[in-house]
């Protein structure tokens, strides 16, 4: 390795409120090189990306480009360094034209006025740079998301672009819009700038990366050259192994008997364009259906539509044999789906509420504003559920936004096991909370399935979905491609399929 | 069919990419289209509505609040507010009247006043950009801090004699039917001036950048902070030079001067087509809002009914506007 690295990161560390966001993170990029940064949700690579365009401060460690340790204080100061970003929700100004979102601070001046003659002329050249034809007057907005993020990477190479950072810019492309996008990283490779690009297709990475830099919970776990790691060691790295010595026993409950295995939610030929495609599942009363994926693998995108939080664009849902029509979470709500987000954060745990608040919203909201519930009966819910969960500290005027991961998560079953649900859908309960509260999630689950609840549990931890689940389905690049016992199943054999690339089939 | 069908495809297609470019003109249009609605409906009502005269008092009437308008376009446009212009307004024109009857200098009080207006979009601004005030309770605030300190200047209303402030509206250049004061020209110069920031400016442009998305202006390096608070300094400003004209206008300073004054201000505004959201309007747009205002006023004399009546037709007319925009930017958002 003669090269001097461009970028070089050495022991970066970052901690927000308590929980650890980078643990001693060692990262480097080199000219001429497009290097992938790889993890699952919660891994640090936004966080990291953050820290290197000056969107965040590192609390230790350092960066340095050249070779010269630098501290950027603003996304401005990281762009006059050279660094530039493009991000997957495309960062320009729709109420601008193309011409402004490319040249916008830069633009050239005529005794302290901006020319515009000037200023469309070098929107000019920047989009012929990456192969685009624009007319520099149009509105951003007039243009598809492919053109748009094609105009956010001529904003970049319009500057002295030393490291071009684009992060999931593939997700909402088509297949023809990608090869575009390749062309124009292979080009601007070329000229020596080294680019980072985020991905959840592993395809992609494999076809565009020369290096590989794995992220696991904020700790790093290697950089490799792609060309030296394989596919499946790729995503174990990933996906990590670190909690299956704690062998607790599965599914220790007895299924319910076969007379009661009813089909309770069917969905035929589900899906939203650039999303999921079309997949048809059908759910039993008292299973536990495991979706197993990587990120960006349409796990989410299916529990949405499952749910009724997102409408389904094709097909149909039916519930209890009804066909139904879900435009709003609560008329699934309504009828006994519940769903629990990935982002509990965002949208779910309400932090300045208490626990008792956070617990009674759903069920307050199904019995309406008016009607509110008497105090007395407020606080015995609470403590029941309290109990049953196990929630600490066991205090029900505790706020929720104190509590640690796991207990929020228990705060979040708790409010959606209080509206009685028949369906259950949960993306990533045991996401970002310890070992053992993740153990208390997972036998609660079971727990509800022996009493006939149906449950959709989603995990990046292959081992979680295989011990919880009595089926598992396969998505795989917004596909459903296998659906499994995970009685004849091993953690390897799981890993493979999910791994597996589209050209072996 | 076969020769003419591209050429009108052409023909069609660049009529499109025109509408296209320029789609953000078209509440502007609107706007004109109804300040000529009016003046014709006028017309044919009353008969002689519509004459050199009436247009040109319709300039130099509503000169402080064109001012008032164009400061109050580079607040919108960054997706803010300003509640306390008729305030600062009403202040700085108290503070003038009272340091003119002390004999201080006409050439000390005019910057006086535009340094006080100023000072007060600078609080204002300030509060919004560093302490993550809305704009709504920061502005409202300066509101009543400058509206307070007209009472603390004086409770009773105080004549101004200096012959040239209200030289600045008696002065008549032109003909008997149509003239032009000082003041009207200073509004149409403030217009021109801000038309000319906001469109060849790197500040300028960077307002209609946050308007559009702050985090995404921030994101591109653009000097957000700066850009945010110098808005409210402008509108700050232009009540300065808003106080100064309507002390000319009145010849006097009173402490409940412009009482609501803001109100018609964001009004006309957002009837000249300026989106509330922020990211889109026009200074010109502005202009036609406040003279749709002020034909309003006039038709509303015109028929003798109660003024009450112009507050109602202007409530109308923005709901309308502001439904309108919705609508616009609904149908923007979903492609």
């Amino acid at each position: 390795m003669d090269a001097q690295p461009v970028l070089e990161v050495v022991g970066a560390q970052l901690r927000f409120a308590g929980d650890t966001a980078l643990a001693d993170v060692d990262f480097r990029m080199f000219p001429g090189e497009v290097h992938s940064l790889m993890g699952e949700n919660g891994a640090g690579k936004s966080t990291l990306i953050k820290a290197i365009t000056g969107a965040l401060r590192l609390d230790a460690g350092s960066i340095s480009v050249d070779g010269t340790t630098v501290s950027f204080s603003s996304p401005a100061a990281a762009q006059r360094a050279g660094i530039r970003t493009v991000y997957q929700e495309i960062d320009l100004l729709s109420n601008l034209s193309v011409a402004e979102n490319i040249m916008l601070g830069r633009e050239p001046r005529r005794f302290g006025f901006i020319d515009w003659r000037a200023t469309r002329l070098a929107a000019r050249e920047a989009m012929r740079q990456v192969g685009l034809e624009l007319d520099p007057d149009s509105l951003l907005s007039s243009h598809s998301l492919a053109v748009q993020q094609l105009v956010a990477i001529a904003r970049a190479v319009s500057t002295e672009l030393r490291i071009l950072i684009l992060d999931e810019p593939t997700s909402s492309l088509d297949q023809d819009e990608v090869a575009e996008l390749f062309g124009v990283i292979r080009e601007l490779k070329a000229r020596g700038v080294a680019i980072l690009f985020v991905s959840h297709f592993l395809e992609q990475v494999y076809e565009i990366c020369d290096r590989v830099t794995v992220l696991r919970n904020g700790s790093m776990v290697g950089e490799y050259l792609t060309t030296e790691l394989l596919r499946i060691d790729l995503v174990q790295k990933m996906l990590g192994r670190d909690i299956s010595e704690l062998d607790i026993e599965s599914r220790s409950t007895a299924p319910l008997p076969e007379s009661d295995r009813r089909v309770v939610l069917s969905a035929v030929d589900v899906g939203r364009a650039h999303r999921i495609e079309p997949t048809s599942v059908d759910l039993l009363a008292g299973e536990v259906l495991g979706l197993a994926g990587l990120l960006g693998s349409g796990r989410t995108e299916l529990s949405r539509i499952l749910s009724g939080v997102d409408p389904t664009e094709t097909g149909r849902l039916s519930y209890e044999g009804k066909q139904r029509h879900f435009s709003e979470p609560r008329e699934a709500l309504a009828v006994g789906v519940a769903y629990s987000s990935e982002d509990r954060k965002h949208e779910g745990i309400i932090a300045e509420l208490t626990v008792r608040e956070n617990i009674l919203l759903a069920l307050q909201a199904e019995q309406g504003w008016v009607r509110r519930i008497a105090r007395r009966r407020q606080d015995e819910l609470t403590a029941s559920w309290i109990e049953a969960l196990d929630i600490r500290p066991a205090n029900p005027e505790h706020p929720a936004g104190l509590l640690s991961g796991g207990n929020q998560q228990k705060v979040m079953l708790a409010r959606l096991l209080a509206v009685a649900p028949r369906v259950l859908v949960l993306d990533e309960p045991t996401r970002g909370i310890d070992v053992g509260a993740k153990i208390e999630v997972q036998r609660v689950i079971s727990d509800l399935a022996a009493t006939g609840m149906s449950v959709v549990f989603i995990s990046a931890e292959l081992e979680e979905v295989l011990r919880v689940s009595d089926r598992i389905l396969v998505l795989r690049d917004r596909r459903a491609v296998a659906e499994l016992d995970p009685e004849t199943l091993t953690v390897d054999m799981l890993l493979a399929i999910v791994a597996k690339a589209d050209s072996d089939e | 069919m076969s020769a003419a069908t591209p050429v009108a495809q052409t023909r069609l297609s660049s009529l499109r990419k025109l509408i296209q470019r320029r789609v953000s003109w078209l509440p502007v249009g609107a706007a004109v289209l109804i300040l000529i609605l009016m003046f014709v409906a006028g017309q044919s009502y009353f008969g002689r509505f519509l004459t050199p005269r009436l247009l040109s008092s319709l300039l130099v009437d509503n000169a402080y609040l064109i001012v008032l308008a164009a400061g109050m376009t580079f607040v919108i446009l960054t997706g803010g507010i300003d509640l306390s212009v008729g305030a600062v307004m009403a202040f700085t024109g108290m503070l003038a009247a009272k340091l003119l009857s002390t004999g201080v200098p006409t050439g000390v009080v005019i910057p006086l006043m535009i340094a006080s207006g100023a000072i007060f979009g600078l609080i204002v601004g300030v509060l919004v950009n560093y302490f993550d005030v809305q704009p709504f309770i920061a502005s409202l605030a300066g509101m009543f801090l400058a509206r307070g300190l007209c009472f603390v200047v004086s409770l009773e209303a105080i004549q101004v004699k200096d012959t040239t402030v209200l030289g600045l509206q008696s002065v008549k250049l032109g003909t008997f039917e149509w003239y032009i004061t000082p003041t009207g020209i200073i509004a149409l110069l403030v217009i021109v001036i801000a038309a000319w920031v906001l469109g060849y400016t790197r500040f300028g442009r960077t307002v209609y950048a946050i308007g559009g998305n702050e985090q995404s202006a921030r994101l591109m390096g653009l000097p957000v902070a700066r850009t945010k608070v110098l808005v409210y300094v402008i509108s700050g400003i232009c009540a300065g030079v808003a106080g100064l004209l309507f002390t000319a206008y009145t010849a006097a300073g009173y402490s409940l001067n412009g009482i609501g004054t803001e109100l018609d201000t964001i009004a006309s505004v957002v009837i000249g087509g300026t989106l509330l959201a922020g990211g889109s309007g026009y200074v010109i747009g502005s202009l036609i809002g406040v003279l749709v205002y002020g034909v309003i006023k006039v038709s509303i004399t015109f028929l003798g009914a109660d003024s009450s009546w112009t507050r109602i037709t202007i409530g109308i007319l923005l709901l309308v506007f502001v439904v309108v925009q919705r609508v616009l930017v609904a149908r923007g958002s979903r492609r």
